[in-house]
């Protein structure tokens, strides 16, 4: 008899260790500008780090935040025995607030819609557990965010058919492949409950199309599911398109009130747009009572620490800060993607045209051996042991055209991604000169064989090639 | 097609509402010294308020710890970027340190056995994820903490089978007790996994003998399956007999290296001895490196914030206060624990002997109409209502002798614990002299029927008792525990 559940010992089964690979290798040898000038990059972290500053010295002008007092009273015994599952109030109020402000106001948020978690990785499995069982599926365009594949799956017993995108029209969600996808759930019997979109997308970058936002409204009504749409990265859309959150659409085609309404449900963290993962603060934002009823239950299994409650309402309700904050951030988001982007094209690789996020999504297709996973494994070992950058294959992400990888901007300097830059754009380099000389040395040999002047070129030719590996 | 799962919908089922009156009555009619002195005192809440006011100064000493600084140099980025689901190195160590220090030193704890996670509630989930799928069962000690059967089942599909204990001997865990568990599991065609115990108890306040233990660590050796100890009131314990680990029998028993060793795990919380129950710090303690990994994986659903792994990890790291701290707490819980059971005992209600925890098992058995789970439920409503105190009642920690009642002491004022007993005695002795009466009508009634004095009697009788009587019927199941009940009489006796 098994001692422990299945679910444990599952866990260490197909574990891919080319995935750990670039981790391990950065643990080891992790860069820093004064220590480790030649140690690795990290560039397969999403997090934003530009914007400490502004945070800082807004706690420094607020010691009662972080000082348990509110008007220079103590209410560290109101906050020690806090552990209401229906969250402080003042922090619910202050983070609806900021979700409609992020929304340019287009939308306002109910507080009594709102279930807090312990982040959004907490609150897209309490969402699962509320809405899907085992033998149920969800479908998720792809590429998708890796941790999906646990965090949706792992303990709820649910399962991910991917609604397949390609390049051919920048991975945007198709009617075709929802159809095709809820069919596919449908031959491995699976009852699919509804379709899981992350808007702005990890990892493409991008936010969506109203089109496809619309797309996805008319699909769900129409096969009356569920659809969830992580917008985790919403505060970090730095340039046009604006964002069009899937309350607005649905509030732009009169659909409150409907059927539909209760059953679209919004996941929303601070881990992103304030850069704040540590502190573990997520959102579940649904219309449907009986799944705010549940989720609030469900949340005991991983409440917002009190503190960490008491001083974001404080942070979040000072407006005149939020409104600095959004707009200081979008700008230093937009800069540092610019400059990944044209650090990218200097190397001669192009990127997903993207308007958010902490990423992009590169296009390396022309640098594979071959149209294949194994030879974009192979780029990526490369890409990690020899360039010395750790970024994301795209294969870990479901992508089903392989070649493209995420690459991180907002968790290092400027400085450190201008290296970064340079180290890709001298491996390019020589890949190039590799190909070329490999592409003159056939013709050379197909011309003469026995000439000695060829012999002496390609004597020179490999003593480079040796040097730049 | 059911559009939500069975596990949000099946929570809105048989809602039983006697559960929720109590604490609903609480939050309508809240007692306040000041503003509401005839309100409802809450006693069903396991709280520790004892000890607040020594953590403030040293918050106020420490300012650092709360400010996100490290010798005066900020800190924030560090902490806001720290999601490392190993958790926060200086926090674990403190921790295991305090947890050692709680054993007297008789054992210690290696921090990468610790996984941190958002409170027991997540922990004790986590490790039924770990240990268990759906169709199995942990055995559990009656009468148990309400909660339990939300954060064991609920989303985990395990099942719970009682291990019925009685005041025979003090509700002491036996071994036909245990053996008659495990056949009823097998009756029920479910795969024993563990035995999940609290000890300190919850609801007893005992802690548990050496012999209890010896009997569980045998028993699952035996069966070959889990032991969980939730030790989250470890640090309640204000009087001998001193406080005795699982860890440390097994210890003694040179059982360290063996494969029982690594299916005893520990769950641990800052919720009630520090009472910090707003922070959300529990921990997993394993010698298992299997569970360890996986708990730690799984415990990214339920991280505890670096802000708060920070400031505790400061304050743990001061020695002197932890020692000082737990000496004051001890004390004052003794102290509150005596005042409630010498006021008890005024009013002619007994406790169960305890030595720790936040609680007393009240013995109210003598004041039931009858011994039913019904009358359990009469007389607290009674309680509640007109007595207007909320406690828990035994039915709903599955204990199967009526009459029992879980009251809580840490969570009040002196002087509000004091006027809680005074309101308790009044009514006992309002019960007592019915109880009399009732007695002399009868014999008078018997001896003379048409005394117009005996009729005058009767009715001033009735009318006290018109008033004395709920108004409220109901109908009650005692073994039915539907979701959201559970989740009220956890909330109530949390």
């Amino acid at each position: 008899m098994g001692l422990l559940s299945r679910k444990v010992t599952c866990n260490s089964h197909g574990q891919d260790s080319s995935y750990f690979l670039g981790w391990q290798e950065y643990e080891k040898n992790p860069y820093d500008e004064v220590k480790n000038p030649k140690g690795i990059i990290q560039m397969g972290l999403a997090e934003n780090q530009l914007c400490f500053d502004l945070l800082e010295s807004w706690l420094a002008k607020n010691p009662d935040a972080v000082s348990f007092k509110r008007e220079e009273q103590s209410i560290f015994k109101e906050l020690a025995l806090f552990q209401d599952y229906h969250g402080l109030p003042a922090f619910k109020k202050a983070l609806v607030d900021f979700m409609a402000e992020i929304r340019g106001n287009k939308v306002s948020f109910d507080t009594d819609h709102l279930v807090l978690t312990a982040g959004a990785t907490s609150a897209n499995e309490t969402l699962m557990f509320c809405l899907a069982e085992k033998g149920d599926a969800i479908l998720l365009p792809t590429p998708y965010y890796p941790g999906f594949d646990r965090d949706l799956k792992w303990r709820t017993g649910a399962e991910i058919v991917p609604i397949q995108c390609s390049s051919s029209n920048g991975f945007q969600i198709t009617e075709s492949a929802l159809e095709a996808a809820y069919q596919e759930a449908q031959r491995k019997n699976l009852r699919v409950k509804g379709v899981l979109v992350t808007n702005p997308s990890n990892p493409l970058g991008t936010t969506m199309s109203r089109n496809e936002l619309d797309l996805l409204v008319n699909f769900v009504t129409d096969k009356e599911i569920h659809l969830i749409s992580d917008e985790i990265y919403s505060g970090t859309v730095f340039s046009s398109p604006a964002f069009v959150s899937i309350m607005e659409v649905l509030k732009d085609r009169k659909l409150e009130n409907t059927q539909v309404w209760e059953r679209v449900h919004v996941v929303y963290s601070l881990s992103k747009d304030l850069g704040l993962p540590g502190f573990r603060v997520g959102a579940i934002y649904s219309n449907d009572p009986i799944v705010v009823a549940s989720a609030t239950k469900m949340s005991s299994f991983g409440l917002v620490s009190s503190q960490t409650q008491y001083l974001l309402s404080a942070m979040l309700s000072d407006k005149k800060f939020t409104k600095e904050y959004i707009s200081k951030n979008h700008k230093r988001l937009q800069k540092r993607q610019n400059k990944l982007v044209s650090g990218l094209e200097k190397a001669g690789i192009s990127c997903l045209e993207s308007n958010a996020g902490l990423f992009c999504w590169v296009d390396m297709r022309h640098l594979l051996s071959s149209n294949t996973f194994e030879a974009e494994m192979e780029l990526w070992k490369r890409i990690v042991y020899d360039v010395k950058l750790n970024i994301s294959p795209g294969s870990s992400c479901h992508c089903t055209e392989p070649g493209w990888f995420r690459v991180c901007f907002a968790n290092m300097s400027e400085d450190t991604l201008k290296l970064a830059m340079q180290r890709l754009k001298s491996f390019v380099s020589s890949i190039t000169i590799d190909n070329q000389t490999h592409q003159d040395l056939k013709n050379m040999r197909k011309k003469n064989r026995t000439k000695w002047v060829f012999r002496l070129s390609f004597q020179s030719f490999h003593d480079r090639e040796q040097g730049e590996r | 097609m059911g559009l939500l799962s069975r596990k949000a919908t099946c929570n809105t089922h048989g809602q039983d509402s006697s559960y929720f009156l109590g604490w609903q009555e609480y939050e309508k009619n809240p007692y306040n010294e000041v503003n509401n002195p005839n309100g409802i005192i809450q006693m069903g809440l396991a709280e520790n308020q004892l000890c607040l006011d020594l953590l403030e100064p040293w918050l106020m000493k420490n300012p650092d710890a709360l400010g996100l600084k490290r010798d005066g140099i900020s800190i924030f980025k560090e902490l806001a970027l720290f999601q490392d689901y190993n958790g926060f190195p200086a926090f674990k160590r403190a921790l295991v340190d305090f947890m050692g220090e709680i054993r007297g030193n008789k054992v210690s704890f290696d921090p990468n056995h610790v996984v941190l996670t958002a409170g027991a509630t997540s922990a004790n989930e986590t490790l039924m994820f770990c240990l268990a799928d759906q169709g199995d069962a942990f055995l559990l000690p009656t009468p148990y903490y309400p909660g339990f059967d939300r954060d064991l089942r609920w989303r985990t599909g395990v099942e719970i089978v009682p291990i019925h204990c009685t005041s025979s001997n003090g509700f002491k865990v036996t071994l036909p007790a245990i053996e008659q568990a495990y056949r009823q599991a097998q009756k029920r065609k479910l795969r024993v996994k563990g035995v999940l115990i609290t000890n300190p108890s919850n609801p007893l306040g005992t802690t548990m003998a050496r012999d209890e233990l010896d009997l569980l660590i045998n028993f699952i050796e035996d069966k070959q399956i889990h032991l969980i100890s939730d030790e989250i009131y470890s640090g309640t314990v204000f009087t001998s007999p001193s406080f005795v680990s699982v860890m440390e029998v097994l210890k003694d028993r040179d059982l360290d290296q063996t494969q029982v060793w690594e299916r005893v795990h520990i769950v641990y919380s800052l919720s009630k001895d520090l009472g910090l129950p707003g922070f959300r710090v529990g921990a997993i303690y394993s010698n298992d490196p299997v569970v360890v990994s996986a708990a730690t994986k799984m415990s990214s659903f339920g991280l505890v914030s670096s802000q708060t792994q920070y400031l505790l990890s400061a304050m743990l790291l001061d020695k002197k206060f932890t020692k000082e701290y737990m000496s004051e707490n001890h004390k004052r819980l003794q102290k509150q624990q005596k005042d409630l059971v010498a006021g008890l005992e005024k009013a002619g209600i007994r406790c169960l002997d305890s030595n720790a925890g936040l609680f007393c098992w009240v013995d109210m058995r003598h004041l039931l109409k009858s011994n039913t789970f019904e009358a359990e439920m009469e007389l607290w409503q009674k309680i509640v209502y007109h007595v207007k105190i909320n406690i828990s009642p035994g039915s709903s920690c599955h204990c199967i002798e009526p009459g029992w009642f879980r009251v809580c002491f840490a969570n009040m004022s002196e002087s509000t614990l004091k006027l809680a007993i005074q309101r308790l005695k009044s009514f006992v002795s309002s019960i007592g002299m019915k109880s009399q009466n009732h007695q002399e009508l009868k014999s008078l009634r018997r001896k003379s029927r048409n005394n117009w004095v005996f009729r005058l009697s009767l009715q001033s009788f009735y009318d006290r008792e018109q008033d004395a009587t709920t108004k409220v019927s109901f109908s009650y199941r005692p073994h039915f525990m539907s979701l959201s009940n559970i989740a009220a009489t956890l909330d109530a006796a949390a």
